[in-house]
Parts: C-alpha cells; structure tokens; sequence
C-alpha cells in the first residue's frame, strides 16, 4: 500500500541524513537542510533519528494515504490539514485509510518535514535515501516528488484498532521544542581560512552588519546582499573542499552561505562557517529575512551542539515511552 | 620525486579539518595528497566521515558528537581531532606513490559539438586543428575531482591554450570538454558553466547505476583521441 501524490508541490523530495564517503567522487552529501526538524519528526513516529522524511517547500504536494499510517510534521509551519481539518506541527498523527493531508499557508519558516512511522520502501542509492538532483539518484527516482508518485510505505495493524472508527487522531503529547526557537537570525560561525585576508572594514561589517537573504537562494546556497567587503590579497585560491555552512566571499564582494546540497569543492575566499548548531535555524530562513553573524570559537560550537543533541535524546526517550504506552513498539 | 611535507592545517567549521600543502597545482604535491587520502582512508581516525582529495589539500569531514563520546570529558573534539590527524602524517611520512589508470576518452572535436573552439583558437593566433592539435598532444593528470558528481580536473594544459573562464557561465551540454586557465575538464552532465568548450565525448563520465559511479577518479590519467562526427554518431 502507498503514499500517494495527488497535487505537486515546488520541491519536495525524499531526505536522510546525508549520503558519505562519495565526495571525492564529487558526489554531495545532500540530505536535509534543517537536521533537527528532521530528527524531531522521526522521533514523534518512533523512528530512528536518520530515517528517511519528505522535506517541503511551500506550495507543497497533497498526500493520499491508501492505509493508516502514524505521521508527524515538524520545521515550517504550513498549516496542515488533514480531510480539512487543519492539525499541528511537533504531535504523532495518526491518520486513517483514504486520508488526505494539504497544506494551505506558509505561516513561518521554510521547509517542513513529513515523517512517516516505518520509513519509504524505496531503494538506497550509496547507502542514503537522499534525493541528488545533479545525479539524478536516489530519493524517489531521483527527482522532485510529482503529482502520481506512489511511494510504498510500511503496514502496522496496531494503528487500525488504535484509530478505530476515527478519520485521524492526534495524539495527546507534543515535542516540546521551546529549548530550540528556529526561527532565529543570529548565527554563530567561527572564522574561515581567509578571515584574517578581509580589510578591517570588512571584518567589521562581517561581524556588525545584517544581510539579506536573496531570491537567488536555494537548496545549493544562500546568496547574500549587503554591505561590499573586500580582502587585503589578490592571491587566487585553487578549488578544494568546502563544507554546509561555509560562508563564501564572491568576486562582486557579496557573500553566499553554503547548504546542503552544495558542490564538494569551490575556490571562493572562506571567510566563515556558520557552526553546525545553526544550520537547522539558517534552513528556516526565507528570501527577504536578513540574517547577522557572530563569531564564536571551536568550545562554543560544541557545547551548543552537544546540548542540542542532548536534547533530542531526552526527546526521544520520553517519546518511546508515550508510544510503547498505547502499544506502538519502537527499536 | 621531491616529497614536500610542510603544511598548514586549519579548521573548515567545526566539523572538518583541511590540510593543505601549499595552494598551487602541482604534480608532486597532488601525488602527495593521494597518498595522504590512501592512509588515511585504510587507517581512519576514529570519529571520521569522509576525506576529501583536492588538488593540494586534503579535507578530514568528522562527526564532533562520535568523537566527544571517545575522548576524556572536557577536551575538544576539534583540537583532538587535529593531532590525531598530525599523528598520521608524521607516521607515514614516506613516498608512496598511487598508481592510477591510464583512459583513453574519445572526443569529437567538430564545431557542431565545440561553440568555443573558433574564438579560442582565434585569441590565440592558430587554426581549430592546431588547437585540437595540441589538446590530444599530451596525457593529463586527474587532479582531484568536484563541481559535479563525476567531475574531474584534469592538468595541465599547453601555455597555447590556457584561457581564463568565461565572465557569465552558459549552459554546456553532457560530455563537453572544456578548457579554464591551464586547466581542462569533462562535464559529466549537462550544467551552467564557464569553462570554453571544444569539443564533446560519447564516453559517459558518471553513471549512478553502476556501483563504481564515476569513470575518472584523482590520480588517473587521461589521453584525448580525436574522432569524427561519424565516429561520434556511431560510438
């Protein structure tokens, strides 16, 4: 039985954690832009934290599910409708047989995750689900998800008798996620490589000033408008690895921010690199939002990581035990 | 082969770690870092998710949260990472040189398939056959590979033919063989680009079905044999 595309969305595509081990093949990693919406959403359906999840960007595709499936929806918030009936981010679903989930308005952030208890049945391509659109490989057939699509999803008997004669039901606990507010226009980021090679001025704009992001901005990277910044030396940099979060300086003076399905190498000035931590907040920002940085050392970005990754612990402990409660078995 | 083991080390965010062996393309220094790449890879340092080749850098991506968990409570995952990393190098300090393959790649070089050829030959005072001429006349290095899944640098071209990338990319079809500073390449797909192009191979450069992906990996060489139109058609 199967999840059904029934209206397209802009670009929706199928998304794990990533795919490595291929960049020196030129292979990006991929994977999902915002990792803790992802994990979050995985976690309210008793998955393991890199299952596989829809990521959408809004207009987003309108779901049929052809059985009872367990579903949760997390990062922007697109005011979710099950059979109409708007429903909640961050709370378990349970939606019967012949369901159909839609999205009306973008509300706030950017890209939203669709986990599904059990994960997609679709092939691995170099160990990930992940969608890569270059290579036109993995995901679902390699590409953005389109109105027909049939992704087979797993069966579980145990959601029927919980739903019984109900459309949908949400279950009664939620994600607290008041600890991580990610909607957020700060971003740390730690010195890159050719920090020390901007002219004071820049420096100083780098650190004090805001920039927007454009309308040129996508999956790839964040293109930025703002103040011009310069760099003391001319010396051409040869291509080598760059990374989710490198903040590169352009030969027009504007910057771009690296994302998810960034090339694997570049030979543009690294002047920063948001740190990890932020990425899932830099995910949710629109074109139109202007974003500041601050610089932050090594310590820093790992004490926030780790304590987002404590977080995210604790979440999914106590959420297996809300749903081995109603007899939902979780690895 | 003189081997060159001064280098800079320095965090790409604080999640990988690049060592780099001086920013110039330069053979000795690529075969260096494929060495590097080879150890690194057969004996990882724990906590690492992959390591990237370039043309004289070497990118250690790890994973900060796997790392913590092994390391005494307290100490950084960045700077353990680092000397763990410094380590290796110093305990294989001796040449070791990679031997790659040698692939030969056919390439029509008729202008159908080669928009740039006529005005590159044109800037640099010869015909379209001098060039193709000098194109075919020697084997290039893979230099690292990136851009695109399957795409490989290739060195170093004639000081004839070495032309800076065009100002705006264009779209360039799959298999267009292109030239940028000394540098020259095959796009494996079709993709906006800067580099000159002029000409187009048959050949498929990366193919996602098969479980070895990509055709070219760092450290082959590559022989450029020219074909007709027909031979192309018929490949």
């Amino acid at each position: 039985m199967n999840l059904r595309i029934i209206k397209g969305g802009i670009q929706d595509t199928v998304q794990d954690n990533g795919r490595y081990g291929y960049q020196y093949l030129g292979v990006n990693p991929g994977g999902t832009m915002d990792r803790l919406s992802a994990q979050i959403a995985n976690i309210l359906v008793g998955n393991s934290l890199n299952e596989a999840v829809i990521e959408l960007h809004f207009p987003a595709s309108e779901f049929f599910f052809e059985q009872p499936a367990l579903i949760s929806l997390s990062g922007a918030d697109f005011m979710a409708s099950i059979n109409g009936d708007e429903v909640p981010r961050h709370r378990p679903i349970l939606v019967s047989k012949f369901s159909i989930l839609q999205f009306y308005r973008l509300r706030a952030g950017a890209r939203a995750y669709l986990s599904i208890r059990g994960g997609f049945d679709l092939p691995k391509w170099f160990c990930s689900y992940s969608t890569n659109l270059k290579a036109m490989a993995g995901g679902y057939k390699g590409r953005v998800l389109q109105k027909d699509d049939e992704i087979k999803i797993h069966s579980d008997e145990v959601l029927t008798s919980i739903l019984g004669k109900k459309e949908y039901q949400v279950l009664p606990w939620k994600a607290d996620i008041g600890w991580e507010d990610t909607h957020l226009t700060e971003l740390l980021a730690l010195p890159g490589n050719e920090w020390e090679q901007l002219t004071a001025p820049s420096k100083e704009s780098l650190e004090q000033a805001s920039f927007m992001i454009t309308s040129n901005s996508d999956r790839m990277g964040y293109r930025l408008s703002g103040q011009l910044l310069s760099l003391t030396s001319k010396e051409e940099l040869i291509s080598s690895a760059v990374s989710f979060g490198t903040v590169q300086l352009l030969p027009d003076g504007q910057l771009i921010v690296l994302m998810a399905d960034h090339q694997t190498t570049g030979g543009y000035p690294r002047v920063a690199h948001v740190i990890s931590a932020h990425h899932p907040r830099l995910a949710q920002l629109n074109p139109g939002e202007r974003i500041q940085f601050r610089l932050c050392d090594h310590a820093m970005a790992e004490t926030l990581m780790a304590k987002q990754q404590q977080h995210v612990l604790q979440l999914e402990y106590a959420c297996k035990f809300k749903l081995e409660g109603i007899g939902i078995m979780t690895r | 082969m003189k081997y060159k083991t001064d280098y800079r080390i320095f965090p790409l965010g604080d999640s990988a770690i690049t060592v780099d062996f001086g920013n110039i393309i330069d053979e000795a220094i690529n075969l260096n870092v494929m060495a590097w790449f080879h150890h690194l890879t057969n004996d990882p340092v724990e906590g690492v998710i992959e390591i990237v080749p370039a043309y004289s850098s070497l990118t250690v991506h790890y994973d900060m949260l796997a790392v913590a968990k092994n390391i005494p409570k307290g100490q950084q995952a960045y700077t353990w990472m680092r000397e763990s990393i410094e380590k290796r190098l110093q305990q294989y300090p001796a040449a070791y040189q990679i031997e790659g393959s040698l692939i030969k790649i056919p390439v029509c070089y008729d202008t159908f398939f080669a928009p740039d050829l006529g005005t590159l030959a044109e800037s640099k005072g010869m015909s379209s056959e001098e060039v193709v001429q000098l194109h075919v006349s020697r084997s290039y290095r893979v230099y690292m590979l990136g851009f695109l899944p399957g795409f490989a640098y290739l060195g170093q071209v004639d000081d004839k033919l070495a032309t800076p990338r065009k100002s705006q990319p264009v779209e360039v079809a799959a298999g267009s063989i292109g030239i940028a500073g000394q540098q020259t390449g095959i796009y494996p797909m079709v993709s906006p680009g800067g580099w000159h192009i002029i000409g187009r191979t048959p050949v498929h450069l990366f193919d996602s079905d098969k479980a070895d992906p990509a055709l070219l990996k760092p450290g082959d060489s590559v022989q450029f044999v020219s074909i007709t139109l027909h031979e192309f058609e018929n490949y």
